[in-house]
């Protein structure tokens, strides 16, 4: 058996049929979509065709609705700053604490123009008031941003509920779904969502390539200004051959998400109940009643995630972990903390994330060797005594600068 | 990925003297739980030698901090607790061929260890003067922590004051943003606390009609004050000349041909204006006129 990749929700293996579809777009293809003649025209009806691909996969009433960008980020600024842009006299953000960094820092920067953010908290299971939401709802919010589905722990948000509240206040309301779409079924027809940012690398297309789906009437203001690709709300040559891969990785992933809700959450189930059955002191995080189908992220105590992550590795084994040491950061995941999570825990924790691909015989494999990896790791460390936790370990170990 | 040296790997998946030692004579409990990394280290000392019998240590930690635990123990073990206490946070980094900037602090969090134990050996109280910020500079590895504080101490002003005062900012220059960041912070701080103090006493020495000798020995002043640093990196400033409002220096040694001259001297032209209160050009005595030379 071969190495076993279990953090897709950082980024996918692409298909072999995208990568053989996008193939002609690097030789024979080349044209350049908006030219007159026949080298740029059949270019052009190659993206006609991705657009209806990801409009299906969206459920979208319109293809005019999908704007092509480049990556998730992009995405998520344009919905943004288009906001601002679109209500200039609208000084405040509806968000909440656990976003990506592509929605976060765009945030922070905002507010030291001197914008009012509102960044929504968390349970410990990773949900939101909507009571606490509903108050901050009016005419001074551009624009709630808040994410479909977490990607460290797969919760799903009710963004369908909340954009419904928005849109009776009469606030745009936009979603970053890079997690969620191609893992749970999505229906923009029937939804207030006016906004929603994907990103292809996230569901087996390449890196690269993006879309920002803008409801008809939505007032927008493009980003990126220039030619007229995209009905002039995104500038920029298209990058034909990474637009015609997600296209067809949109199908494809239309076509598992009944296998993703079944076989994939089967095999996701039944590596969590394995290793919490197998490790003590290990738990599920986030809300594991209300998930994605592919994620898992469970918490060692007393033990850091990128050790974890290195002996996983020899092992061959892919994850990632919420830990500081991970990012190079001071603090462990802003996702864990919101949720309150101790650091004894956070530091600890392990996301498993699943694609299509993955194997039961892979994730019997994960089963056997996370369970020894742990063990060797609390022998080393200072809260763990032979077959547990030393007794009050946050008194029986209080290193000076903690 | 971290680029973990291969001596690190070893360390960290064959940890040396993993365990904490029965009976110890000494133990040093530091770290932190938010970072992530805590290391509890304990010592078997002979009590007519000081040598350090042997060494155990537990880390709560990453790949890196289990590995500079490692080395940390291996290094002591059989020296005497004055001979361990020369043992620098470089010197644990060194024996593991190195450790990313990112996780130079594992190193440092060894060093506090033993620090800690020997206090602890002895009787003393070891009280940490440890701080960490964010990592800033990733060309040299240096944090908010160091950068805040070298700003406070010294007034300074400008980015090029920092690249002069920490060279943090003086290689890839993407962490410029930040950098200014914690300038508009701290000097915002600063000059609303000056804007409380009576107006007469914001600069006694700038302002009014200096005369010529009077200037020039500002502007020794403020090279004086300069040179250290420059002289740090293998070099040195002098003042040559002065022509109305063009100050002629010599820039010498390392710092000639490095990529930071140009900065550095827009560091001292900021530095002097301050001081003069007035509009001064500094540009290398090589560019003066050849007879002011």
């Amino acid at each position: 058996m071969g190495d076993i990749y279990l953090d897709n929700n950082a980024t996918t293996q692409v298909s072999p049929e995208v990568v053989e579809a996008m193939l002609p777009f690097f030789s024979e293809q080349f044209g350049n979509p908006s030219s007159m003649h026949s080298f740029g025209d059949r270019v052009g009806r190659s993206l006609k065709k991705a657009r209806r691909q990801v409009q299906s996969i969206l459920n979208a009433e319109h293809e005019s609705e999908i704007i092509f960008t480049s990556c998730g980020t992009e995405s998520d600024s344009t919905a943004i700053m288009s906001s601002l842009k679109a209500f200039p006299e609208r000084k405040e953000i509806i968000t909440t604490a656990v976003e990506h960094p592509a929605v976060l820092t765009v945030c922070e920067f905002l507010e030291k123009d001197g914008y009012l953010i509102h960044r929504l908290g968390v349970d410990n299971k990773g949900q939101l008031d909507l009571e606490e939401y509903q108050r901050l709802l009016s005419d001074r919010v551009a624009v709630v941003t808040v994410m479909w589905a977490n990607n460290e722990t797969g919760t799903l948000f009710p963004v369908e509920q909340m954009a419904e509240m928005a849109n009776a206040a009469g606030v745009l309301f936009h979603t970053d779904a890079v997690q969620a779409v191609g893992k749970i079924p999505v229906n923009l027809k029937q939804s207030k969502i006016d906004m929603l940012s994907l990103s292809g690398h996230k569901l087996h297309a390449p890196k690269g390539v993006g879309v920002l789906y803008v409801r008809r009437g939505t007032r927008f203001r493009p980003l990126l200004r220039g030619g007229h690709q995209e009905r002039g709300r995104r500038a920029g040559t298209e990058n034909s051959a990474s637009i015609v891969g997600l296209g067809l990785a949109c199908e494809l992933a239309e076509h598992h998400i009944e296998y993703e809700n079944s076989v994939v959450k089967a095999i996701r189930d039944r590596l969590e109940s394995g290793i919490l059955a197998a490790v003590p002191n290990s738990f599920a995080m986030g809300d594991t009643r209300n998930r994605l189908p592919n994620t898992s992220n469970i918490a060692f105590e007393f033990i850091e995630g990128e050790a974890i992550l290195l002996l996983l590795n020899k092992e061959g084994i892919a994850a990632s972990s919420g830990s500081a040491c991970t990012s190079g950061s001071l603090e462990p995941s802003h996702v864990m903390r919101a949720m309150g999570i101790p650091y004894t825990a956070a530091h600890g924790t392990i996301r498993f994330s699943l694609s299509r691909n993955n194997t039961m015989e892979e994730i019997e494999r994960v089963v056997e060797r996370v369970p020894p990896i742990v063990d060797q790791l609390r022998k080393l460390s200072p809260y763990w005594k032979k077959d547990g936790p030393v007794s009050d370990p946050t008194q029986a170990f209080t290193p000076v600068y903690a | 990925m971290w680029e973990y040296s291969d001596k690190v790997k070893e360390h960290f998946f064959n940890p040396r003297n993993a365990q904490a030692i029965e009976n110890a004579d000494a133990t040093g409990d530091v770290g932190s739980l938010s970072c992530g990394d805590a290391l509890r280290l304990t010592l078997k000392v002979d009590p007519e030698t000081e040598i350090i019998l042997d060494a155990g240590f537990q880390t709560f930690g990453c790949g890196s901090a289990i590995a500079s635990s490692s080395a940390l123990t291996e290094i002591i073990k059989g020296k005497t607790l004055d001979e361990a206490l020369k043992v620098s946070n470089q010197d644990i980094a060194d024996y593991l061929d190195g450790l990313p900037p990112e996780k130079m602090h594992c190193s440092v969090m060894g060093r506090e260890a033993l620090e800690a134990a020997i206090a602890n050996y002895r009787g003393e109280e070891w009280s940490d003067d440890h701080e960490e910020g964010d990592l800033i500079c990733k060309c040299f590895g240096i944090d908010s922590a160091m950068i805040e504080r070298t700003v406070e101490e010294n007034n300074l002003r400008t980015m090029e004051d920092v690249v002069n005062y920490t060279k943090a900012g003086g290689g890839c220059t993407s962490c410029h943003e930040a950098i200014e960041e914690i300038l508009d912070n701290l000097n915002g701080r600063r000059s609303e606390a000056l804007a409380e103090m009576p107006p007469q006493e914001l600069n006694p020495t700038n302002g009014g009609t200096a005369t010529l000798v009077k200037k020039i020995r500002r502007i020794e002043r403020v090279i004086d004050s300069i040179r250290p640093q420059v002289q740090l990196d293998g070099g040195d400033l002098e003042l040559v000349d002065l022509n109305g409002s063009t100050v002629y220096v010599n820039l010498t040694g390392a710092c000639t041909n490095c990529q930071l001259a140009s900065a550095t001297l827009g560091g001292v032209q900021q530095r002097i204006m301050e001081e003069l209160g007035e509009f001064v050009k500094v540009v290398p005595a090589s560019q003066a006129p050849v007879a002011t030379v």
